[in-house]
């Protein structure tokens, strides 16, 4: 039952903009043809990449795994149809960097044939954390357009007791329907989708927030909680004013509570899922399928005829495009996502991400040319219209003269770049593109200061090592030293022992000789005593001979 | 008298005050120079030694001192200039002409079919990123490496070779949106 007196609130600014959303809800969703190649981005979501699982060359079959998670906030990616796995390289992505991310390519084979599939309509027996496996291992992200992982959200960690639970529908920005006609068309999926979440999260409140412009969803949810018979899901008409859908938007419309500037809807008890991802879940586990598909609104002034199809991940962009009867002769640029927060995509042969809510076609005549842009006339236009409060201006001022420190203590992270501010601005100031180009900076000095404090570290670590090799070295070698010092010693002292003996021994003995023939001398007769006369002349010429000589 | 006691008053409160600040700069005394610390944490960390100085750490105390201007740090191109100019309260110097404002990050691959084994390249490397042992092939290991290209000038086959890193979308940074503004239409 649709609570008609559930209290509602406002948040800050917003803006009241043109839906333009009728244009792709006169069809119901149309199946798109099977394309004969698919090109699978692996990276598709807020995380790690995955690990590759399948080899060039492979056959898979539709739903089959081809990456496995390689951290707690990483998501897997599926086969969307059977066929071969002909290429995994690298293919331009729709991101706009423009630049090419691993794919794994798969020729179709047409035959359309599934993995084993696995039910589990009992979930209820289910423990929370098997359920979240099943849902992690779906490869579910956020299918808002965020694509955070859903198994990570649905995990608020202990301490965290969610008391609301928000299926989130308001589906805000312009030209988007894709859930308007999910919620039209599959409203029990939602409902029960919402009851498996519930499950999980162990929660007893459940509110669906639909935009008050989307009459049709509002009745057919009503219908199915009745017919399923649940009594904790209420479905709640909000304003339509743009960015209600924002998280934290409409936790504050829905509750009048604020989500804390760098916590989570956790952190007050809150946990909020697309409906689309509702409705994945449900498939996820009463059927065992993996997210392989979405919903996409094709649309757009420059579409020949706007709809919504439900499209294999991984589908070009142009195949849409196609069965959309192309594009009208005015066409000017394709947008991924809304007009306010999409990118500019820079050709349409792009593969469909989990990502991709919606394709906007352009005229020229639609959108102003960013050179177009003005100084700043310091109207305050965009502050009046921030719906986080903050000060745009002042964030364009100091992002545009690379102050990151001051655009931070204006909360620069708080911005969720909806638009808002650069749609009022009379200067016509592309500011988000501003505050998005101060966030990648900040993040990236963020990077190189991680990884120069990792070199630091690995620097001092190395010049710590070497120092002590050295001082080892230096230890060793003067042990070596004072070694060779002793033992030349010792050797020595050995020397002087045996050698110093026999020398004092050989003094002694001379000395011992010279006195042994003084005495013998002394007591041999002397023959110069007792001489003749003749012999005493003999002896003195001998002499004086020897002196004249 | 009373001068005596004033002058005897003030002596007595100007020790006790000598005595407390000589007690407060032996007990609160900062072992070492805690401005190194703050150069230090703001360099690049590659120790390339392109400023002439052995390292990043003595080119920090070389700042400190006074010795050295700040710009000589081509890594940390000009955010690292103005860094430490907005940390030491000096005025922004320019760089050098030769180098770019914003360096482009780099890291080097060894061509592991030419590479001989000597592993000088190991030696050289200042935060241990080559992997290898004598006589057998070596490879860097790029998360790594700081791109110092300190490995080059010692290898004797010319075998590292100087990449750039791969921006990924992650990393990838949104462009500065240009400001040219059109004149005001009449």
């Amino acid at each position: 039952m649709t609570r008609t007196t559930h209290q509602l609130w406002h948040f800050h600014g917003g803006l009241k903009l043109p839906g333009e959303k009728h244009q792709s809800t006169g069809t119901p969703i149309a199946r798109t043809e099977l394309p004969r190649q698919l090109v699978i981005p692996v990276h598709q979501h807020i995380g790690e990449t995955g690990k590759v699982l399948v080899n060039i060359g492979d056959r898979v079959l539709k739903g089959q795994a081809l990456t496995q998670p390689t951290a707690y906030v990483s998501a897997p990616v599926h086969a969307p149809t059977s066929g071969t796995v002909k290429d995994i390289a690298e293919y331009p992505a729709p991101h706009p960097s423009r630049l090419s991310t691993l794919c794994v390519v798969i020729e179709a084979d047409g035959k359309d044939e599934w993995i084993q599939l696995e039910s589990r309509a009992d979930y209820k027996k289910m423990s929370p954390a098997d359920l979240r496996n099943l849902v992690r291992h779906a490869g579910i992200v956020g299918l808002g357009g965020a694509a955070f992982p859903t198994s990570v959200k649905l995990n608020p960690g202990p301490g965290h007791q969610i008391k609301t639970l928000i299926i989130n529908g308001a589906e805000c920005e312009p030209y988007i329907t894709c859930d308007d006609m999910l919620m039209r068309e599959r409203a029990d999926e939602v409902i029960s989708g919402a009851e498996i979440i519930s499950h999980a999260l162990n929660t007893a409140h459940c509110l669906i927030a639909v935009e008050n412009n989307k009459p049709e969803a509002i009745a057919a949810l009503n219908t199915a909680i009745s017919d399923a018979g649940v009594d904790y899901i209420d479905v709640v008409a909000i304003p339509t004013i743009y960015p209600t859908g924002g998280e934290k938007q409409l936790i504050k419309v829905l509750t009048n509570k604020e989500v804390p500037s760098d916590g989570l809807p956790a952190d007050i008890g809150i946990v909020m899922q697309n409906v689309g991802t509702a409705a994945a879940i449900y498939r996820a586990v009463f059927h065992g399928q993996p997210l392989i598909s979405r919903i996409v609104t094709v649309t757009g002034k420059g579409i020949t005829q706007p709809q919504n199809m439900e499209v294999l991940i991984g589908t070009p962009m142009s195949a849409l495009i196609e069965q959309a009867c192309g594009y009208q002769e005015n066409a000017d640029r394709l947008i991924m996502g809304g007009p306010m927060m999409g990118f500019t995509m820079h050709c349409d042969s792009l593969p469909v991400t989990k990502g991709c809510n919606c394709l906007l076609v352009e005229t020229a005549d639609q959108h102003s040319d960013e050179n177009n842009a003005m100084p700043c006339i310091r109207c305050g236009e965009c502050a009046r219209v921030c719906p986080v409060s903050l000060l745009p201006q002042q964030l364009y001022w100091h992002a545009s003269s690379k102050n990151f420190d001051q655009v931070q203590d204006y909360n620069l992270f708080d911005c969720i770049e909806c638009g808002c501010c650069a749609y009022v601005c009379p200067s016509h100031i592309p500011l988000v593109q501003y505050y998005r180009f101060a966030k990648t900076e900040i993040w990236n000095r963020e990077r190189d200061q991680q990884k120069s404090d990792h070199a630091r570290i690995r620097h001092d670590f190395r010049q710590a090592r070497l120092d002590k090799e050295k001082r080892e070295r230096e230890e060793r070698l003067r042990k070596k030293k004072d070694m060779l010092e002793k033992k030349k010693q010792a050797e020595a002292a050995d020397k002087n022992e045996t050698e110093e003996d026999p020398k004092k021994a050989a003094i002694a003995a001379a000395l011992a000789r010279v006195q042994d023939k003084k005495a013998k001398a002394a007591d041999a007769p002397k023959n110069t005593d007792n001489l003749t006369a003749a012999q005493q002349k003999q002896v003195d010429e001998a002499n004086k001979r020897r002196e004249t000589e | 008298m009373s001068i005596l006691i004033a002058v005897v008053t003030l002596s007595v409160i100007a020790a006790l005050f000598g005595l407390l600040l000589g007690y407060a700069s032996i007990k609160f005394r900062v072992e070492g120079d805690p401005v190194v610390e703050k150069i230090d944490a703001l360099l690049p960390q590659t120790q390339c030694g392109q400023c002439s100085f052995p390292g990043c750490r003595p080119y920090a105390e070389a700042i400190a001192s006074g010795e050295a201007p700040i710009n000589l740090c081509p890594p940390g191109g000009e955010t690292t200039m103005l860094a430490l100019a907005d940390l030491l309260g000096v005025e922004p110097v320019a760089l050098d002409d030769e180098h770019d404002t914003e360096p482009t990050k780099t890291v080097v691959v060894i061509d592991e079919q030419t590479c001989i084994g000597c592993t000088l390249c190991i030696q050289a490397c200042p935060v241990d990123a080559i992997l290898g042992a004598a006589k057998q092939m070596h490879t860097v290991i790029a998360d790594e490496c700081t791109g110092c290209n300190l490995c080059i000038p010692p290898c004797p086959v010319d075998c590292i070779h100087i990449t750039p890193v791969k921006v990924e979308p992650d990393t990838w940074r949104w462009p500065l949106p240009e400001q040219n503004f059109a004149a005001p239409r009449a």
